[in-house]
């Protein structure tokens, strides 16, 4: 062993509290830093899991808006000397639909950055089954199609979607919603839509996204049947669905897509956007949280061997004297810092995988919003090596200002006492 | 006393192949120094000297007067000066510090007034440091010389022990193996008997006797100690920055 390192060892041997103490800050900030970041990263990797198994990557729908500030009159009557007022203004009556919907799905299809299309009728209901009364949305979709758009095939809690097409007038019904109703697989339901028109339903399966806002409120059925409910024809869709190949381009395609059909076209970031927003805050806050660990750990070790170095001066000084340079005492304390780093990295991650599975062990809170049974905690190799890449960093920056001042250490001014 | 020294001197100075024949191990030649702190001072002025191969020198004088300052000068541990050293006619002056270290390695031993031991460590692993330094032996050839070196000054027996836990003067032996260990040309004494009683100044006075007649090793010390300064072979005194005597 070469003799820098074995003084250094030695070094450290010769003090174990000290340097154990150095070794537990290091320990504990990595051991946290891996905990949040597992526990967030999981959290975050379950909510955009549950996001992206419940909407489409894009949704086309015809976005309809009532705008006065600007009259047709204004295009007839020159407005540079008056100004033309109408009373009341009333918006003609628009269906909410995508006109020529056959063909834009078409088009989709045939694109081959898209996965999967599939058209969608939503309407406002009421749900009425005995007394029991609810709002909500119902969807028609083309179940196939649909199922390859959103993980519903995964989220079936009862039945399966293929009962649709089997059973006449079926429909499949949220979980928290079908509780409500208190229904179950096989109960018939009532639906009446805001024109007064009502159908009645046998409930042929239920789901559960995970997403309260989803399983409180919403239904499937096929997409004929809500086209009969609501009195239109076969071509009346109000929303396309698409599912592409790579979700990651979803925002651009979009836009795209918005351009080329004259609809607005929500990529899934969009239509989540308070929980993108979530998440991103819960990333910044890992950052800064593990960072200040560290940083607090990193001081730790720069005070104990700022003091280590200042009870060490004759020995620097008489190690001179024998020949050692200022490179030799700059590597001794360095590798007496790094030590301290590896160790404290090392049983840090220990740590935090302890701590981790600790909390993916732990019973999550059962509440209508949220479907886990367990805290939701990633174990990814990544994150372990740039916590064992930071604190090896930390801590050889903490100890390098001291270990600088150690190889400057005037040997003479020491020797003469 | 003062006649033998004298005589000492007048024979170096008048046949270079006396007694301590053949070239100057180490040559000092006109070397100034300043302190500017707290306010300038000339501490050395122009000092000038040789010292033979086996020579045994004392550098004598009063508080302040530069004889330490002098010899931190020629242990290369300091390099801020005027003029110029020479060890085995090698021009030390100048060179970088990292060439400065591995010299010192080499080919100087260090005594000083305390022992200045590293405390973590045996009295063994101690000398044996400066060795595994030089990098010349494998571990257990390192540890072989230091242990000879030990057993040479009587302290075989304590060479597991941790250096903190032995006596003054065995601590003073080890420090002395350790000074000896990589057989440097020249050992540098910094008042080596200032911190021990009469009878280890004693046994350190004949070690290092012996080691400059019989192993042919140059000896500086600077001392305080006169007895011990008149039993060397030649007293270097100094006044005021300037050597008055030699």
């Amino acid at each position: 062993m070469n003799v820098n390192f074995e003084i250094a060892k030695t070094h450290l041997l010769a003090k174990p509290r000290q340097t154990l103490i150095a070794m537990l800050g290091v320990t504990f900030g990595i051991g946290m830093y891996i905990l949040m970041i597992s526990f967030m990263q999981g959290f975050n990797e379950f909510l955009q899991d549950t996001l992206l198994s419940s909407t489409p990557d894009i949704k086309i729908y015809n976005d309809i808006k009532t705008d006065f500030s600007h009259s047709i009159l204004d295009e007839i009557y020159d407005t540079s000397k008056t100004m033309n007022v109408v009373h009341h203004p009333k918006p003609k009556d628009i269906t909410p639909n995508i006109k020529s919907s056959a063909r834009i799905i078409e088009d989709l299809k045939s694109d081959e950055r898209v996965l999967a299309v599939s058209p969608v009728l939503s309407t406002q209901v009421f749900y009425v089954s005995g007394p029991v009364q609810i709002n909500g949305t119902l969807s028609g979709v083309n179940i196939l199609e649909e199922a390859q758009l959103t993980g519903l095939v995964s989220k079936m809690k009862t039945g399966k979607i293929e009962n649709l097409l089997t059973i006449d007038n079926g429909i499949l019904m949220g979980h928290s919603l079908a509780n409500k109703l208190n229904v179950r697989t096989g109960d018939i339901v009532t639906l009446a839509t805001p024109n007064g028109t009502s159908m009645r339903f046998r409930v042929v399966g239920t789901f559960q996204f995970g997403v309260g806002t989803l399983d409180n409120v919403k239904c499937y059925v096929n997409l004929s049947k809500v086209q009969q409910l609501v009195g239109k024809d076969n071509q009346y869709v109000t929303d396309i669905g698409i599912k592409l190949k790579n979700y990651e381009l979803a925002t651009e395609i979009a836009a795209e897509f918005a351009n080329r059909y004259g609809y607005k076209a929500d990529d899934w970031k969009t239509t989540n956007a308070s929980a993108m927003v979530s998440i991103l805050i819960r990333n910044v806050m890992t950052i800064v949280v593990s960072f200040t660990l560290l940083a607090v750990a990193g001081f730790g070790i720069y005070n104990i061997m700022s003091m280590t170095i200042q009870n060490k001066l004759k020995d620097i000084a008489i190690l001179k004297a024998e020949g050692f340079s200022s490179g030799d005492i700059r590597t001794i304390f360095l590798t007496e810092s790094v030590t301290i780093g590896v160790l404290g990295a090392l049983t840090g991650l220990l740590l935090g995988f302890a701590m981790s599975s600790g909390v993916y062990s732990l019973p999550f809170p059962k509440n209508d919003f949220i479907s886990i049974t367990h805290f939701p905690v990633v174990f990814h190799t990544k994150h372990y090596l740039f916590g064992l890449a930071f604190g090896i960093i930390t801590t050889f920056l903490a100890g390098l200002m001291p270990s600088i001042r150690a190889g400057k250490v005037d040997p003479v001014a020491i020797l003469r006492g | 006393m003062q006649k033998e020294n004298n005589k000492i001197s007048d024979e170096t100075k008048a046949s270079p192949s006396g007694r301590f024949g053949g070239a100057a191990v180490l040559k000092a030649v006109s070397l100034n120094k300043f302190f500017y702190e707290p306010e300038e001072f000339h501490v050395l002025k122009n000092v000038s000297f040789e010292v033979k191969k086996g020579e045994f020198v004392s550098i004598v004088g009063k508080s302040g007067c530069g004889k330490s300052t002098l010899l931190y000068l020629l242990s290369t541990m300091d390099t801020d000066y005027t003029g110029e050293v020479f060890v085995n006619d090698v021009l030390l002056t100048g060179k970088t510090q990292n060439e400065l270290a591995k010299f010192r390695n080499e080919h100087i031993g260090f005594v000083f007034q305390f022992h200045f031991l590293l405390p973590e460590f045996s009295a063994l692993k101690n000398v044996m440091i400066p060795i595994q330094k030089l990098g010349k032996y494998s571990t257990s050839e390192c540890e072989d010389r230091a242990y000879e070196k030990l057993k040479w000054l009587d302290m075989q027996n304590f060479a597991t022990k941790l250096s903190s836990k032995l006596s003054g003067g065995q601590q003073q032996r080890v420090a002395i193996a350790r000074a000896l260990v990589n057989d440097p040309t020249i050992i540098m004494g910094d008042e080596p008997t200032g911190n021990l009683d009469s009878t280890n100044t004693k046994i350190v006075f004949e070690i290092l006797k012996d080691i400059s007649k019989n192993k042919g090793q140059t000896i500086i010390a600077v001392t305080h100690d006169l007895e011990f300064a008149e039993n060397t072979d030649r007293i270097i005194e100094m006044k005021d920055g300037e050597i008055i005597r030699q």
